[in-house]
């Protein structure tokens, strides 16, 4: 009539329904936390996304579930507690701080006293959060660009190798370990002793104490040399070398180039903003690919390729020729990202002023040499905090956004828009990177 | 069984268990929990489990089953966040009040550990569900999980067909009512046969496809009877809507004029799950004091029998003792009264009353001090009472003074606490009725009451707090249920305060 399960092999995890539709419900404080994260931190440590999680605090404000409780103030009560020692009948105290005694747990019944909820969102439901609903513009088919290369994997230690993969830490490990087992004589002994011979030696006159002495202390260093010949600071037997195997490794690989504009145009708030851009367009691709990489160019009347310091942070002037960081990056991906083992992303960022009819040659560039090399091209172009008028009005333009609406017009995988605040990045992004039926949808209207 | 054997021998000596050892464990224990103590149990299921499934089974009231809610989500976040933390370790034990009784040992504790978990869930907890008046009166042990497979596949099948949303706007509204989702005196009004049969089909509407939920219209459901309270002057309606109604759940399935059939059926799992807890809620301090006085009682007879190494009786008295401690009110520890160590301290008292009784005794308690059968007189006290009825019948001078109880007055007219009445002679009576009524959940909770509803005229549904004691409600959380009632009904809802004048 009785007996054991061992429900120890039954799934897991049986609240995880729960733990998602909390999720959901926390989901815009949540978000607000993970784009307050993402603001300030840089690009290429992940965004600052801790392997591991990300610890999230939001307010539990709508998170509360409110019941019918007695306030735990005001009335008539009483209390009966433990461990009288000297109170007799009449005893007054104070009222204790904060509630009345323990009627203050009452109070909180289920426990949501406090302001703040936290917990831990796992890294997968941090990004899935910051990533809601995106999806990679063609990942079914480009994810297939898996490139196959011939690497080596570390396969531990051997006793026998060649010295350039000489490990040192674990060959001192040995050594020392070695010489402390067999009492090899330190440098230092020997040195004390010699100076005590030489002592003795350099005295004129010697008494036969002493020179018994001076006897016994050369046998004994004679001693501690040969034992130091004997026992080697380094003995083949302490060599250990790392080894490597060869190993086939399919990895795909995204290389991300962000483009901007740094002229005197582009101040912090731009750049700001095209940082957020940036930001969470590389933390996408890392999620979908491996390896991503990330390339900078910067460009005013002439374009170079910097690190995301300089990139963010350092300021020129100058006139702007966009097509320079066009052929940059055109440049940069016939020296180092053949198309053919890397998915190619191409990110730009603009005020969108640009030189003369220098937007035309943009445009020949990205329809005859970017856009056939690259999975997505996406241009974000900054406007004032107040041209309500661009924002609403898609057709409103300069000329380097006209030309490129000739080129979104050709090519399904070129993407604009304009954003003039933070809060607009994370909803074009999201336009951006809808499931892609909408995204042509998008394109043909 | 050859127990002639076994006795002076350890039934284990390390503290990694098997799942023979558990066997060997549980017999002796149940041995002595039948034959030694008679006591009554349901068949025992035990299940082990890992730390992770605990904190799964912990998030959802310790049900195996159970609907799925986000703030069961946001449990398992905290319980999680603080287990891993290092800030809370988790129960040794989960037990069900269902038959058989189910009970959950974690794979993480020790042989020691799991054979007293054992005597105290499977035998102590599982005696307590099958014998308490009041667990036997309103819980159906053998039909729980039934009904919670019920629960949890018409709510995922609600989800479904209504979406998540609309579902969880109703589970949250009827969990802030769960508190007054449950009748405390007496039993519902039964359902009519039209009504039981129209519930039948709901039930099993969400299995058959053809369905459509949506066209239990108010007369498959009886509803039509509220055209005929709509004419009925207030007297009447008092009559046909059992007013005043303390089961502001039970009100609402019934009557509210806006609820969907299906949402009226969410209405009701929440109150029946509620009303199934709510005896759980009553009796802290005698469930947890009978099944820690049980495990005792067994492993002080077990490693009396030599069935247990000194190491094992060690590491249980060591948790035994933790679990007992009260802190006094000025330790940093202190946060209440512990149920454990009041339960347990009681029930041993109970027995030293019988065995050992003092002139004291004898005048307080000439029911039973003296009393030559303890267990007898101790099964009939788990099986009569709950903790305020408990405490105001059993609670000794003795024990009073070895708890050095007293108790604070608190005014919010006077600007200190008084210390109103202390271990002494003329206190005892005081402290212990003070302390009886701190447990009495009718106190403890608000007492808010449906007192009108004229779905003639405005609609307005008016609710009356009786308010006790000048105690009022929190008023922050008061309005967000309120809001919450709104949506249930529909139309205004009015909350009166009316002093009890006592």
């Amino acid at each position: 009539m009785h007996h054991f399960i061992d429900r120890r092999a039954n799934p897991k995890g049986k609240s995880l329904g729960n733990r998602q539709r909390f999720l959901e419900r926390a989901r815009e404080s949540i978000k607000e936390r993970v784009d307050r994260s993402v603001r300030d931190k840089s690009i290429k440590d992940g965004g600052g996304i801790p392997a591991e999680g990300e610890k999230v605090t939001i307010p539990s404000r709508g998170l509360k579930e409110p019941r019918f409780h007695h306030s735990p103030k005001g009335g008539r009560r009483r209390h009966v507690l433990p461990g009288n020692k000297e109170f007799v009948v009449g005893d007054t105290l104070k009222r204790p701080q904060g509630g009345a005694g323990e009627g203050g747990k009452q109070a909180s019944e289920d426990g949501d006293g406090a302001d703040e909820f936290s917990f831990t969102l796992t890294r997968d439901e941090y990004l899935e959060i910051l990533f809601d609903g995106l999806e990679l513009p063609d990942l079914v088919e480009k994810a297939t660009v898996e490139t196959e290369t011939i690497g080596t994997r570390r396969a531990g230690l051997t006793t026998a190798g060649t010295p350039n993969n000489l490990n040192l830490v674990r060959t001192m490990r040995n050594s020392l370990g070695r010489r402390i087992a067999l009492q090899r004589p330190s440098a230092r002994s020997i040195a004390e002793l010699q100076a005590e011979i030489e002592e003795l030696e350099s005295l004129s006159e010697r008494s036969e104490k002493q020179q018994i002495h001076l006897e016994d202390l050369r046998h004994r260093l004679e001693v501690l040399e040969r034992k130091r010949r004997v026992v080697g600071y380094i003995d083949p037997l302490d060599l250990r070398y790392d080894t490597h195997v060869p190993e086939k490794i399919r990895n795909s690989r995204a290389v991300v180039f962000c483009l901007m504009d740094v002229s005197g145009s582009m101040q912090e708030r731009e750049k700001d903003l095209a940082k957020r851009f940036f930001l969470l367009l590389h933390l996408f691709l890392t999620r979908s690919y491996e390896h991503t990489e990330l390339v900078f160019v910067r460009h005013t009347h002439h374009a170079q390729e910097v690190d995301e310091e300089t990139f963010f942070y350092a300021r020129e002037t100058g006139g702007t020729i966009v097509s320079t960081a066009l052929e940059k990056m055109k440049e940069i991906v016939a020296e180092r990202y053949p198309p053919d083992e890397w998915n190619i992303y191409g990110a730009q960022a603009s005020d969108g002023e640009n030189f003369g009819n220098d937007s035309a040659r943009c445009k020949a560039l990205l329809l005859e040499d970017l856009l056939p090399v690259c999975q997505y091209y996406a241009y974000v172009e900054i406007v004032d905090e107040n041209a309500e008028m661009l924002l609403n009005n898609p057709e409103a333009g300069e000329d380097l956004w006209q030309n490129y609406r000739q080129v979104k017009a050709q090519a399904p995988h070129f993407e604009m828009q304009r954003v003039s605040q933070p809060s607009h990045i994370y909803p074009i992004f999201r336009e951006f990177f809808l499931p892609k039926a909408k995204g042509a949808q998008n394109a043909g209207g | 069984m050859q127990a002639g054997d076994t006795v002076a021998k350890p039934m284990f000596t390390g503290p990694e268990w098997t799942f023979e050892l558990l066997e060997v464990a549980r017999d002796a224990i149940e041995e002595i929990a039948l034959n030694d103590l008679g006591l009554d149990v349901y068949p025992n299921q035990i299940e082990i489990i890992s730390a992770e499934q605990m904190l799964d089974a912990y998030s959802c009231v310790g049900l195996p089953l159970m609907y799925q809610h986000w703030s069961f989500g946001k449990h398992f976040a905290r319980d999680e966040a603080l287990y891993r933390t290092g800030r809370q370790g988790l129960a040794y034990e989960i037990v069900i009040n269902s038959n058989p009784c189910i009970s959950y040992n974690m794979e993480e504790n020790t042989m020691a550990m799991q054979t007293l978990v054992m005597a105290h869930a499977a035998f102590g907890h599982n005696h307590f569900f099958k014998n308490n008046y009041l667990f036997q009166q309103w819980t159906d042990a053998a039909g729980i999980h039934d009904y919670l497979a019920f629960a949890k596949n018409y709510i995922s099948a609600c989800e479904e067909r209504y979406g998540l949303s609309a579902v969880e706007e109703i589970l949250d509204a009827a969990h802030a009512l769960q508190s007054q989702g449950v009748f405390r005196y007496g039993r519902p009004p039964k359902p009519t046969t039209e009504e039981l049969a129209a519930m039948q089909k709901v039930r099993e509407g969400h299995e058959s496809a053809q369905s459509v939920l949506d066209i239990w219209t108010d007369a498959t459901l009886g509803r039509d009877k509220l055209e005929q309270i709509k004419d009925e002057p207030y007297s009447a309606r008092r009559k046909l809507m059992n007013l005043p109604q303390e089961n502001l759940l039970y009100f609402l399935e019934k009557h509210s004029p806006v609820l969907e059939p299906w949402q009226c059926e969410i209405l009701r799992i929440v109150r029946m799950l509620a009303q199934y807890l709510y005896p759980q809620k009553q009796t802290k301090v005698m469930n947890e004091g009978c099944a820690t006085f049980v495990h005792y009682y067994i492993i002080n007879k077990l490693f009396e029998q030599g069935r247990l190494t000194e190491g094992s009786y060690m590491e249980m008295m060591h948790s035994h003792t933790n679990v007992v401690l009260q802190p006094e009110y000025d330790d940093p520890r202190y946060s209440g009264i512990n149920p454990y160590a009041l339960g347990f301290a009681m029930m041993q008292d109970i027995r030293r009353i019988c065995e050992a009784p003092t002139d004291e005794d004898r005048e307080w308690f000439p029911d039973f001090a003296g009393d030559p059968d303890w267990r007898r007189v101790m099964r009939d006290a788990w099986a009569n009472y709950r903790d305020e009825s408990f405490i105001q019948q059993f609670l000794s001078p003795h024990l009073i003074r070895k708890f050095k109880l007293f108790t604070l007055a608190d005014d919010a007219d006077q600007s200190h606490l008084v210390v109103s009445q202390i271990h002494n002679r003329t206190g005892y009576r005081s402290v212990r009725r003070d302390l009886a009524h701190s447990y009495d959940l009718a106190y403890l909770e608000p007492d808010i009451q449906v007192t009108d509803a004229d779905l003639k005229g405005d609609r307005e549904l008016k609710l009356t707090h009786t308010v006790r004691d000048g105690i009022h409600l929190s008023e922050e959380d008061r309005d967000e249920v309120l809001k919450h009632l709104r949506r249930l009904w529909g139309y205004d809802v009015s909350l009166a305060a009316v002093d009890a004048g006592e």
